[in-house]
């Protein structure tokens, strides 16, 4: 895939918080801006942490919605602060893993790619409530589980983790799905789906506030082929649109290709406010109606 | 058996006149020897003299719960014809890290006093103990007719112990290796078993991961005709298990080893046949790394299973729902929380008979992935699993709804072990405590014995207890309650508690003392993290003689402050192995 010609760097978009300083522009580890990130530093580079190493952040994050709907977002089953210590008050911290979002251009496969836009104060942590939650790492004993029992676990996970999030095993495709506000993260087994339409009636299922049922209010009359599904239907003015990150690292939306291919290329999905896919929208849309 | 010593208790006058001239000892020691629980036995023991002395002599097998509320010395003394024997050592919370290392339990003093005084001791069962292996090479050279071995969360030992054990124990029927602490340096002992050796009913190795010589293990497996219980582990393949199965057709319990191996159709086939012809099967486990693909091979077993450990198993949902399709005779699961509640929900559809569920975390310390079981899943097992008397379940959320329902259901809980992850977690509907869950569970299920509690609790849940839990004999607490009101109404209520653990509570002093002479009648107390002072401790101590008061101190804590507190009854007096950061007041 080139990238040498796409000139990122002559594209990069710097945003910040609505009503925050421009956070400081210092330099983590790897040299890397805290706030600009070039596409360099994704692709190929495995570092999947880069947001959350490069920000000291202190900056709070918090998300235009109501009360009443962060807590939505964060127990599928309604209601209080569920998961969280009822010292959240609300606020929503994201997982480290979130992936990122862009503009979506197209490289010269035809594929729809989404260039890096950068948005680290979204990955900002609020650190806060992570010290007031404590993790339970620190708790000593806690949970109550044998010595033995961690440690036979542990060394099975880590050879998950060495497969870098999507394990290959005999049969099973797991791949790890954020949605930008809630503050877990599922993981789905690829194999189990086969088609978009599967995949994204499971994901509607784990992530209940996934808004599909806004999208089929829209009506927007589905097509044959899957440039029409229903995740595509979601571009039509829903608030997340589901995107993956593929083999090369970069961020594509999903329905672009069949669904094989995104099998075997999808490492890591994740469902994003649409309200940062503006720029991705009618051109992927207008993209793919080209291509066909 | 109980009835006929029952009988006999009922009419002491009538016997005791009796007995001196028609009712010689020897009738009674051999009457008595039928009797094998011993609780039983403790209450004969204490009819009448006659009875102590016939009870002391007839009895075989000793269970003892705390090594240290008695000492060899006084056992070997009572007791002098004993052959099995079961200790269990540590407080249970330092299978989580809670208790310092070398805080004892040591087993050695135990066997030279058996050496001495019981050199036909067959079986030995060990549970938190410290075990060397020197004391294994002492345990395997001085006691010929060494049948029985089995250790579980001990620690101490290696490889070598075991190699002594296979090495000595000519007559060894079972070899019993379970979650312990061992360094495992290398399989070879299995090759120690001589060739001539044949009696070996029990080999459950699951615990090491070193490779073994599965030419040994073939042979070995091959000549204990009487072999009814095989657990490997990790490194044996599935096409080594195939070998050993086809050797082993009578096996009663299996656990595999590693469940993930690339097998072509005609292996495969094998592996289905040697499975289908297994026909005693009613125990699997093992099953690591288990991939989906090679489950079926298992189908046609799973309809006599009774008993299905898949706890290191990461299954999701859908696959453990066509496995469990499959298991309609099952009585006790142990299942990883990846399945989630659609596989609990298979669960509560197919095996109705079911008695015993534990569903283990399978990432609990990683704070970003939280999938898992939720209430959900709990209630639908208990709509499906109406026998349900036993649960260990590890979730991430709860209601107080569905506890109540929960219980509604299944009021017949002996064992609820009910761990919500996150520290005083509340109801996270109703944002509530979850004393109403636990309160419905004394008040409906008067016949449990052990409970364990987690969530936001304040008081009312130890009111609760205090009033309703009339059989409760274990009761684990952490991070829950308000004032030393809480444990009071524990002390205070529950006629049969035995063993109270309590980590990081807001009970002091006041709840401490408020037990004295309770604890005469309790096995042991642990209080961690809380409020309680070395003065409080002192007093205790003084007051209550045939109590050991164990302090452990951490680093750099305040003087003044009982860090982790240990309460024991003991007619031993105290001990004199405790390590510098134990003081014994």
């Amino acid at each position: 895939m080139e990238k040498s010609g796409l000139n990122l760097k002559a594209t990069e978009l710097r945003l910040g918080l609505p009503g925050s300083e421009s956070p400081e522009r210092g330099s983590d580890k790897n040299g890397n801006a805290a706030v600009i990130l070039s596409l360099k530093s994704f692709v190929g580079s495995g570092a999947k942490r880069v947001f959350c190493d490069a920000t000291d952040a202190d900056a709070k994050w918090v998300f235009s919605v109501s009360e009443a709907a962060a807590g939505r977002l964060f127990s599928p089953r309604g209601g209080g602060s569920s998961n969280n210590n009822n010292n959240n008050h609300g606020k929503v911290h994201v997982g480290s893993d979130s992936g990122l979002g862009g503009p979506v251009l197209e490289d010269g496969n035809g594929a729809c790619v989404a260039a890096q836009s950068p948005k680290p104060v979204m990955m900002v942590q609020d650190k806060k409530s992570h010290e007031i939650a404590p993790s339970k790492a620190q708790v000593v004993g806690w949970p109550p589980i044998r010595s033995y029992r961690k440690n036979t676990m542990s060394s099975q996970s880590s050879k998950n983790d060495d497969d870098s999030e999507a394990k290959l095993g005999l049969g099973c495709l797991y791949v790890k799905v954020s949605m930008d506000g809630a503050p877990y993260l599922r993981k789905v087994d690829l194999k189990m789906y086969s088609s978009y339409i599967d995949l994204s009636s499971a994901l509607e299922k784990m992530f209940s506030c996934f808004t599909i049922g806004q999208c089929s209010s829209h009506n927007v009359p589905s097509r044959d082929g899957l440039s029409e599904s229903r995740l595509m239907d979601l571009l039509h003015g829903s608030e997340y649109v589901l995107t993956y990150e593929d083999k090369d690292g970069d961020w594509m939306l999903v329905g672009d290709v069949p669904w094989e291919m995104f099998t075997d290329s999808c490492r890591r999905l994740r469902i994003m406010k649409s309200s940062d896919a503006i720029g991705l929208a009618p051109r992927a849309m207008e993209k793919c109606k080209n291509r066909n | 058996m109980e009835s006929e010593s029952k009988r006999k208790k009922e009419s002491p006058n009538t016997a005791e006149l009796a007995v001196t001239a028609s009712f010689p000892d020897e009738v009674l020691e051999i009457v008595l020897s039928l009797l094998t629980s011993h609780r039983d036995r403790s209450s004969v023991s204490l009819v009448c003299k006659d009875w102590y002395r016939a009870e002391r002599w007839s009895r075989t097998q000793v269970f003892i719960g705390n090594c240290y509320s008695v000492s060899p010395e006084i056992l070997t003394r009572r007791f002098p014809n004993i052959r099995s024997v079961t200790l269990k050592g540590k407080p249970r919370f330092s299978d989580f890290n809670l208790v310092p290392p070398n805080w004892g339990a040591d087993i050695h003093a135990w066997l030279v006093a058996f050496a001495a005084k019981y050199p036909f001791l067959e079986e030995l069962r060990l549970k938190r103990m410290a075990v060397s292996d020197e004391s294994l090479e002492f345990l395997a050279s001085n006691f010929p007719n060494f049948k029985l071995l089995s250790l579980l969360s001990c620690d101490g030992f290696s490889t070598d112990g075991l190699a002594a054990i296979a090495t000595h124990c000519k007559n060894l029927t079972e070899l019993d290796i379970q979650e312990n602490g061992i360094e495992d340096s290398s399989g070879s002992w299995l090759s120690c078993f001589p060739e001539s050796f044949t009696s070996l009913e029990v080999l459950n190795f699951a615990n090491l991961t070193s490779e073994v010589n599965t030419d040994a293990l073939e042979r070995l497996v091959s000549r204990c005709k009487s072999l009814k219980v095989l657990k490997v582990n990790k490194s044996i393949s599935l096409e080594q298990l195939q070998r050993l199965l086809v050797r082993a057709p009578q096996l009663e319990e299996l656990g595999t080893g590693s469940f993930l191996q690339d097998l072509t159709a005609r292996p495969y086939a094998d592996l289905e046949s040697a499975f289908n012809n297994c026909k005693n099967i009613h125990t699997l486990s093992g099953l690591w790394e288990a991939v989906p693909l090679y489950l079926p091979a298992l189908y046609n077993s799973c309809a006599n299973l009774t008993f299905l450990n898949l706890s290191y198993t990461a299954l999701q949902s859908g696959e453990f729902a066509k496995l469990v399709v499959h298991c309609p005779r099952l009585r006790r699961l142990w299942i990883l929380d990846t399945v989630e509640d659609k596989g609990l929900e298979a669960v509560g559809s197919n095996c109705p008979l079911l008695e015993e569920l534990r569903v283990f975390p399978a990432d609990p310390f990683d704070e970003e992935i939280i999938h898992g079981v939720t209430e959900e899943g709990f209630v639908a097992v208990s709509f499906g699993c109406r026998r349900l008397h036993y649960v260990l379940y590890f979730c991430r959320q709860m209601t107080n709804a569905a506890v109540a329902t929960i219980v509604q259901n299944c009021p017949n809980f002996t064992h609820f072990r009910l761990c919500i992850m996150t520290p005083g977690l509340p109801d996270y509907l109703t944002n509530e405590p979850m004393d109403e869950a636990f309160g419905a569970v004394v008040k409906t299920c008067s016949k449990l014995q052990r409970l364990s509690v987690s969530g936001l609790l304040t008081d009312l849940t130890f009111e609760y207890i205090g009033k309703y839990a009339k059989n409760l004999e274990t009761l684990s607490v952490a991070f829950a309650g308000r004032s030393d009101r809480g444990m009071q109404c524990v002390l205070e209520g529950c006629p049969k508690l035995r063993k109270l653990e309590i980590r990081d509570c807001p009970f002091g002093n006041e709840a401490l003392l408020s037990g004295l002479e309770k604890y005469e009648s309790m096995r042991s107390l642990w209080m961690s993290a809380c409020n309680v002072t070395m003065n409080a401790c002192r007093r205790l101590a003084k007051q209550m003689p045939r109590l050991n008061v164990e302090v452990m101190k951490e680093d750099g804590s305040d003087d003044s402050q009982a860090d982790k507190v240990y309460i024991y009854r003991t007619v031993a007096g105290p001990r004199r192995d405790a390590p510098p950061s134990v003081l014994t007041l």
